[in-house]
Formats: C-alpha cells, structure tokens, sequence
C-alpha cells in the first residue's frame, strides 16, 4: 500500500501544479496592474496609479457602462424566456420535442467567429445594422441555451405530482407556476441568470464583429487596445474584469452545482 | 390520459406555444437566419447594399479551392486544434482523474471549482495574461535567469508555441469537467476487482479506467477542438506575424479587406467542417449526456 500513498501524493502535487498553471499568469497580470514600470519592468513598485488614470479614460468608462447594461438587459431577457421554454418543455409530451432540444446546441457549439460573422451579414442585410441593439440581440440568443440547460436541469428534480395536487385542489395555471414551479425551480433560475450574465459580460467575438467605434462594450476596447500595444492600464481594467466575473461564477456555484453530484 | 396526467407531463404542442415562441423566436432572428444568410451571401459577387450590383456566383468558393493560401490556412488550423486538443488530453486527464478519484470530500469540491473558475472568467483577458509571462524580459525570463547560473533569453511571445500555451490554459478545464464527470461515475468495485484478479494497474488503468472513461475524452476532444480551430483573437496576441490561422483570415475579410462574401463562403467552409466533426462525436455526446 506505500505504492498507492505515493502515487496519490504525486496526484496531489500534480493538482498543485495544474492550479499553477491556471492562476500564475492571472496574478501577474493583476501584480503587473500594481507595478509602477510603464513597461513592466522589475524590481516591483507599488502604485494605484493605474487604476487612477482609468477613471480618466472616458472611452473605457463609456464602454463598461455599454457592458453592464448589456449584459443586465440580456440577463433579465434571457431568464425570463429561457425559464418559460424549459417550463413548457418539462411540462408537455410533442412531436418535434426532441428536435427544439437539440437547436439549443448549435449557439453553443458552433464556434463565436461563425455565429458572430453570420449575424453580421444577417443584421446588415435587414437594417439593423451594427450597434447595442445588434450586440443585445446575439449575446440573448447566446445566452438561452444556457439558461435552458441549468433551469431544464433543476427541473427534473421537481416532482410533477406537486403541480398535479395544486391543481386538483384549484389552482389555475399561473397560481400552480407562480406559487408551486417556480419556488422550487428559483435556485436553477437564479444560476441560469448568474450564467446569462457570465456570458453576456464576457463575450467577445460576437460583440467584436457587431460593435462600432462609438457603439461599443469592454472586451472589444481591450481587445484594441491590446492590439496597440501594452499598457499598465489594460491590466488594471483586465484585473478588474477577471474578479468581478470570478466572483460571479462563485455566486452561482452556490446555486449550481457543476460536479453533478449530489 | 389518466396516467399522462398522473405523471404531470400532458400532450400537445398547442398549450406549450405560448411559453416555447418567445424564447425560439429570438434564435431564430438572432442565430438560424444569420447563419442561412451566411450562406446565401456566399454565393453572391458581392452584397446587395447601396444600390450595388451583385449576381450568383461560385466564385467564392472557387477561391478556397484554387487558391491554395486558404486550404493551407485551414490544415493550419485543424492541426492547432488536434494539438492543443491532445495537451489537453494529457494535462487534463490525469487532474480529472486525481479529482474524481484520490481527493474526497470538501478539498475535492473546493479544488473543482478552482479548476472550473478560470474557465468562466474573461478568454480575452487570460489571453493577455500570457503575454505578461512569456514576453522577452517578461516573468519566465526573469525568473529562469535568476535562477539559472547561465544567460539564457526566453521570448516566447510571438510564436507557435505562444499560441498553443494560450489555447491549452483556456480550454484544459473542458477536458478536466467531462473526463471528471465520467470519471466520478466508475464504481470503485471495478477497480477493486480488476485489481484483485492480478491485474497490474497500468492492466486496470488501459482496459477498465480509460474504456469507460472514453465518452468524457470523446465529449472533451469535441469542445476543444470546434472552437480552436475558429480561434482568431489567440492567435493574434499571442501569435503575432506567425499567428495567421484560418479564423485569422475570416476576421479580416470582415474588418479589413471587407470582403463580406469571401468571408461567407470561408466561415460556411469552417462551420461544414466543424458539423462533420460534431455528427462523429454526437452519438458518444448523447450517451454521456
């Protein structure tokens, strides 16, 4: 049994450096975001004067607030729908079932370049053109599956009998969702949200090829910015971003467990 | 009915309309028409804006062909793909395996998330997180020199292997989800047995563990691979000159050359292949899903 110990020592440290491999670029780029050198050079000096000078930058202001409220506007949207399609999915038996289950893949898993680029050619071709309402309309569509998927999930742990015995004792249609389904299902509906916004906030490609200079959100501006050249300053706001959305994803995990188990 | 009904789910498509349109709807103007438009206007000479003439031609498509830039490009990408795919075979795996199958309990659920936490915070920004560590005079460097007793200069920043880092820090956690989620599902006992009919471990590990484990690999393998071989924006920061692939030439003939039905025919060329390779790996898909 000393063989078995060792190797799942050698496990344990290999884990070590899997989570190294992920975090230490991260947290050099956030301790790049505190460093004085305007060319990132060592020894470290401590400054904030990086995060001082983005309250200046007028552009990237403008296109974080583009960013949130995107991504408020899609979560509400998405949640909304995506809940009542896994509703009416859980709830009834038809034909073509198995069909509307199976378009929620392709948003997902057709790569962004694609979906992004076909929206572009689409949204041009019938005036609409590019801007925030083009950049709502993708990252919603982008969005449902997801909300479908986790709210879909939540709901098969939901006993049907309790809509049944609401019913049977007169409770109409809206009373049975409002009062019965959806209290139950709220922990799947919120994390459905949590993931809508996730990406929404995050999303590139697609606001890319759909956004104009003025009509723009913040990972487009980072991108061209980075694009320029590095500054202090792309690590500030990148530091920014990778801990708001980290922190969003720990607040859904609190409602979604992502290691299937129970 | 009765029973239907017993069971709560109740027939018809007519009742469930009202809840399944709005959300099908949206799809269908924001996902379905784009990419039927995509490929219509891949067949044009040019876009019917502004008064401009345009006709039906093949000629996009011609140029894939004729033109060997493009195919080249494509064989690029592809082996990115299966490059950064097989990294992630070998770096996720073993994790997944440490996870499902050494670490219990509240360390497991902890490290779990660690490891699925990056994945879900900003591509773009990670991305860029590279070209912190691997610039000449950037981390690496500087720490391989400070430890080193000879002059060495790393300046990683700019090349393939740039590229291929950046890809397998983005996409590694894929692999270790779905390898961990049918890892987790093997039942002790059969390794336990295997091992106690005097089966060596490497007996155990290729002729129970990984057989079993396949359609997490297989389901692993399909998420990496599709959206590498689209990649664009990795590329670019981490590529720089030696970082054109064929998502790189796409995103040009969008916002530079503008060339909108070339960049048709090349996107719908990608997403055919991308089909192909998502219908070969749809039956084991389904079955761990």
């Amino acid at each position: 049994m000393a063989t078995t110990r060792i190797l799942e020592g050698l496990g344990r440290f290999y884990i070590v450096l899997l989570l190294g491999f992920l975090y230490l670029p991260i947290i050099i780029m956030a301790a790049m975001s505190f460093n004085a050198s305007p060319f990132y050079q060592l020894p470290f000096e401590w400054t904030t004067d990086w995060y001082a000078s983005l309250w200046q930058n007028d552009q990237l202001i403008a296109a974080t607030w583009n960013s949130i409220e995107i991504a408020v506007i899609t979560t509400l949207i998405s949640t909304v729908l995506g809940s009542m399609a896994s509703l009416a999915l859980y709830r009834y038996e038809f034909r073509g079932k198995k069909f509307l289950q199976a378009l929620l893949f392709p948003p997902i898993a057709i790569p962004w370049l694609i979906t992004g680029t076909a929206m572009l050619i689409f949204f041009f071709g019938v005036g609409i053109g590019r801007g925030l309402i083009a950049i709502l309309l993708g990252h919603v569509a982008l969005a449902l599956p997801y909300v479908i998927v986790v709210v879909s999930a939540r709901l098969q742990t939901f006993a049907p009998e309790l809509e049944e015995a609401a019913r049977s004792l007169g409770a109409n249609q809206w009373q049975v969702t409002m009062r019965v389904t959806l209290p139950w299902i709220l922990p799947g509906v919120i994390a459905g949200g949590l993931f809508a916004f996730a990406v929404s906030f995050d999303q590139f490609v697609v606001s890319y090829f759909l956004s104009t200079p003025g009509q723009t959100t913040l990972p487009v501006e980072i991108y061209a910015a980075i694009r320029k050249g590095f500054t202090p300053e792309i690590n500030a706001v990148s530091t920014i971003i990778i801990v708001v959305s980290m922190a969003l994803m720990l607040l859904t995990a609190r409602f979604f467990k992502f290691g299937g188990e129970k | 009915m009765a029973d239907q009904l017993a069971i709560g789910s109740r027939r018809g498509l007519r009742p469930a309309l009202p809840l399944l349109l709005p959300a099908y709807l949206w799809l269908t103007v924001a996902i379905f028409l784009p990419l039927s438009a995509m490929v219509f206007f891949s067949f044009m000479t040019d876009l019917p804006l502004a008064g401009k003439d345009w006709a039906f031609t093949l000629g996009n498509y011609a140029a894939f062909f004729s033109q060997s830039l493009y195919s080249t490009l494509l064989f690029a990408s592809l082996r990115l793909g299966l490059e950064v795919t097989l990294w992630c075979v070998v770096i996720g795996y073993p994790a997944a395996y440490v996870l499902a199958k050494v670490l219990k309990g509240r360390s497991r659920e902890a490290i779990f998330l660690l490891v699925i936490l990056p994945f879900w915070s900003n591509g773009l920004v990670r991305i860029f997180s590279w070209a912190m560590v691997l610039r000449e005079g950037g981390i690496l460097d500087t720490a391989l020199n400070a430890v080193l007793p000879f002059k060495i200069n790393i300046d990683l920043m700019y090349s393939y292997p740039a590229v291929i880092i950046g890809l397998v820090h983005s996409y590694v956690p894929y692999m270790v989800l779905t390898c961990y989620l049918t890892l987790q599902a093997i039942d002790d006992s059969l390794i336990e047995a295997g091992r106690s009919l005097g089966a060596s471990r490497r007996q155990v590990l290729w002729r129970v563990i990984i057989p079993l484990s396949m359609p997490g690999l297989i389901a692993g393998s399909a998420l990496i691979f599709v959206p590498v071989v689209g990649s664009f924006m990795e590329p670019r920061i981490l590529g720089g000159r030696t970082g054109t692939f064929y998502g790189t030439v796409i995103e040009d003939q969008f916002v530079a050359v503008f060339n909108w039905p070339l960049g048709a025919a090349l996107s719908f060329i990608l997403l055919a292949v991308v089909l192909i390779i998502l219908a070969l790996a749809a039956p084991v898909l389904r079955r761990a899903g």
